[in-house]
């Protein structure tokens, strides 16, 4: 459960949980907004075409973060 | 449905709630909810009225207004802008938590959607938390169930204490159930859902509320919420609320004091003030969480795998942008190959009409001085405008609106907005853009769900590089008669959707091109965080979208444009058959341009026409076929080869007629759009400058492709 790193880091398809936000500001608030806290299960869905950003399914809805934002997600599997 | 809904009045508010009541004891609803969750269709369903509505969020960007009669009672539906929360970190919250807090709704319907209830009760925790008048609207529950969500409907309003309705609002079902409950809440007490925070918190929140109570007594305000609004001290907030309150709470010695003593409280508890805020949230995300435990289930169902199929095909990294401009393609050549035939069936009809027309004044001895400007001004114009334009709007918009409920925008966005950010601005322009190829004023009013205000005058300032429905007549009618290849007709659809795709897609590039020119001059700044919600596709109504976008956008648009097209012929006639002199006022002024508009390869005709065109720029090509019609090789050119013809006689080449494309792409904004600019910026600066950018763009492509055409000839025998 120690295996922390960086939302952009996760693979399609695969599932971790929300640890801490880095960032701040308006972003932060906007992430919690959509349900990201800490212990929230996320899931990566699918990259874009240029691999940036990349949507996450998150509390049921599909969430696409640029990847500075998913920079400062940390999460572990 | 069995509601009696009337429409009596409609009065839009951009920030201000001037509610309108007709009766004293009307009610006012204010409707919230999360961006894309059908709020509008149920505002609609309720009202009467046609709001925009459409698969990707923010399109209600202003808050409109509607009367709904419903048993003897007149209620005033207020449609706030779609939000995710009510703590207002853009200008859209701000008007939606302003409106709830302080414009004295007597009761709010908060709709959801039912494919993810969870992350909706976020706002409606929120909204709760400021009013017990609440209805929990569930909507989209066709979807829900097909994408395996089971929403246990009354074990939600047990829990939350406040009636949750089920509704499929564009079918309108459960609406009349949603309007009774509206009743019962605003006849009854209810003792709505408290949100609970953590000790430290409840502790802040004992020490302030007895003061409030005391501050606000008979004020219609939650002590609760205020006094967690207040420990959070967000200045907007403190001052609206001020002002709602009549008291200035900042020089208000006694609120001052227990703020000051419950931040002691929090402190000796280690939270300071970035904590508390991440605290809040929490235990309301938290909450929300704990709601759904047992009310609301979810198994996978083949719909959810169907849309991670599709989105991998539309936005995965071999096939994503291929698709896109492939679809925009096909879009093309539909519009294309089915306007082909009514066109000129109008077109024949029209003319055949006017001979009718011309004989029959002759006939009655009405003067020429009458019946000219109006049969070869008026007349000619007009129908030209509704020839060219009402058959290629009356299939691309039913197309495009298919795609727009599809849910294929958002993952535009998502697929462009990579471009957007190495531009510095931010990708839900992409969206805006869209909104371009119907309109550009609506794309520039929608421009509004765009957070940054940097970012959002970027996307206003080039959203004219989009063409909008106006332009296409003409790029079209130059396509067919210049570039494409006389011979079988799905070839040549073919290659005229061809090329209008790639004109668009310079229309694109130029945006990006523009965009990020100013991000690095007078917009300056990084590219902000955004959050891009991409919806569930839905099955798209099609009786609804025909009639939708036939009745609200063709005819709308073709109102708009015969309405300009009437007076602008009866100016071009006049301007060419005033005499100054031994030349025509049309000449004299085409005279006066042309030294210049040769140099970037047109003619002072068209580039005057562009100017009378400014109104609409659907009247640019018929105003330069009148003009040169004047000039008196040709008096009546029906078919677009007799067209071409009339072009050639005049000096046309390709090279005249790509110019023509690139300005016509290119070229100042019309009118309405100017007009929705300014008061968008509320600045005649940005006014300007959105006027000059595209016409230097214009000129300078004109200009480029000009003199490297001459160079290639003068180099070249």
């Amino acid at each position: 459960m120690n295996n922390v790193f960086a939302l952009t880091e996760l693979e399609e398809g695969r599932r971790a949980t929300v640890g801490r936000l880095l960032s701040d500001g308006a972003i932060r608030r906007r992430l919690q907004d959509i349900g990201l806290i800490e212990g929230t299960r996320i899931e990566c869905i699918m990259k874009s075409p240029g691999g940036d950003p990349i949507a996450y399914l998150i509390r049921g809805a599909v969430i696409a973060l640029r990847n500075e934002d998913s920079d400062n997600i940390l999460v572990s599997v | 449905m069995g509601t009696s809904t009337s429409i009596s009045d409609i009065s839009s508010s951009d920030m201000g709630f001037s509610v309108t009541k007709v009766n004293p004891d009307d009610k006012v609803i204010a409707l919230a909810g999360n961006p894309n969750v059908g709020k509008s269709s149920v505002f609609n369903q309720l009202t009467g009225l046609k709001q925009h509505t459409g698969n990707w969020p923010g399109k209600t960007v202003t808050n409109a207004q509607g009367i709904c009669s419903y048993n003897g009672q007149n209620y005033i539906m207020v449609d706030l802008p779609g939000t995710y929360s009510l703590m207002a970190h853009s200008q859209e919250e701000e008007t939606a938590r302003d409106f709830l807090c302080f414009g004295n709704p007597d009761a709010a319907v908060i709709v959801c959607d039912a494919t993810c209830i969870e992350r909706n009760l976020n706002l409606v925790l929120q909204t709760l938390e400021i009013t017990s008048k609440a209805v929990v609207c569930v909507n989209l529950m066709d979807e829900a169930k097909k994408h395996g969500v089971n929403v246990d409907l009354e074990k939600l309003s047990s829990r939350l204490g406040v009636p949750v309705v089920g509704t499929v609002a564009r079918k309108g079902e459960g609406l009349e159930k949603l309007m009774d409950s509206i009743h019962d809440v605003l006849t009854e007490d209810r003792q709505p859902f408290i949100i609970r925070y953590i000790k430290p918190v409840e502790a802040a929140l004992e020490i302030i509320t007895p003061v409030l109570s005391d501050k606000f007594a008979g004020r219609n305000i939650s002590l609760r919420w205020a006094a967690l609004r207040l420990l959070e001290g967000e200045e907007t907030l403190v001052k609206s609320m001020s002002q709602y309150l009549g008291t200035d709470i900042n020089s208000d010695a006694d609120i001052q004091t227990v703020i000051s003593e419950a931040w002691r409280l929090l402190a000796e508890n280690g939270i300071e003030k970035e904590r508390l805020c991440d605290i809040i949230v929490s235990c309301i995300v938290l909450t929300a969480e704990d709601i759904c435990v047992g009310s609301v289930s979810c198994s996978d169902s083949e719909y959810r795998v169907l849309d991670r199929r599709a989105d991998k095909l539309l936005t995965s990294r071999l096939t994503g942008i291929p698709v896109m401009v492939l679809l925009l393609c096909i879009v093309f050549w539909i519009t294309l190959s089915g306007a082909n035939i009514p066109s000129e069936m109008l077109s024949t009809a029209f003319t055949s009409l006017e001979k009718i027309l011309l004989n029959a004044c002759i006939r009655a001895g009405f003067p020429e001085i009458i019946y000219k400007p109006v049969i070869f001004g008026i007349y000619h114009v007009l129908t030209w405008v509704i020839a060219v334009m009402l058959p290629p709007m009356a299939i691309f918009f039913p197309l495009f609106t298919i795609l727009e409920d599809l849910g294929y925008l958002p993952r535009v966005a998502f697929n462009l907005d990579k471009c957007f950010k190495k531009c510095s601005a931010c990708g839900k322009q992409a969206l805006t853009m869209c909104l371009g190829f119907g309109c550009n004023a609506a794309g520039i009013v929608g421009c509004r769900i765009i957070d940054s205000p940097r970012e959002r005058l970027i996307a206003i300032l080039t959203n004219c590089f989009v063409p909008c429905n106006g332009k296409f007549p003409s790029l079209i009618s130059i396509i067919t008669m210049f570039f494409v290849i006389s011979g079988a007709g799905i070839l040549r659809s073919l290659s005229s959707a061809f090329i209008l795709t790639a004109v668009v897609l310079l229309g694109v590039f130029m945006t990006f091109a523009a965009s990020k020119i100013l991000s690095q001059t007078v917009l300056k700044g990084h590219p902000s965080s955004f959050t891009l919600e991409l919806p569930p596709y839905r099955r798209p109504d099609f009786g609804n979208i025909l009639v939708r976008s036939v009745l609200d956008r063709t005819l709308f648009i073709l109102g708009r444009a015969v309405s300009v097209a009437a007076p602008a012929g009866l100016v071009i006639w006049l301007f060419a058959n005033v005499y100054i002199g031994d030349l025509t006022l049309l000449q004299h002024c085409s005279g006066f341009l042309d030294p210049f508009a040769r140099v970037i390869g047109l003619d002072g005709t068209i580039l005057f026409a562009f100017i009378l065109g400014s109104p609409a720029n659907e009247i640019v090509v018929p105003l330069i076929i009148m003009s040169y019609m004047s000039g008196g090789t040709i008096t009546e050119a029906s078919g677009l080869w007799q067209l071409k013809q009339l072009l050639v006689q005049n000096g046309w080449t390709w090279v005249t007629a790509v110019n023509m494309m690139l300005f016509s792409l290119m070229h100042w904004p019309c009118t309405t759009t100017l007009l929705t600019i300014k008061k968008e910026t509320g600045s005649i600066k940005w006014t300007f400058l959105s006027l000059v950018i595209p016409t230097l763009f214009g000129i300078m492509s004109c200009f480029l492709f000009t003199s490297i055409v001459r160079l290639f000839q003068a180099v070249l025998p």
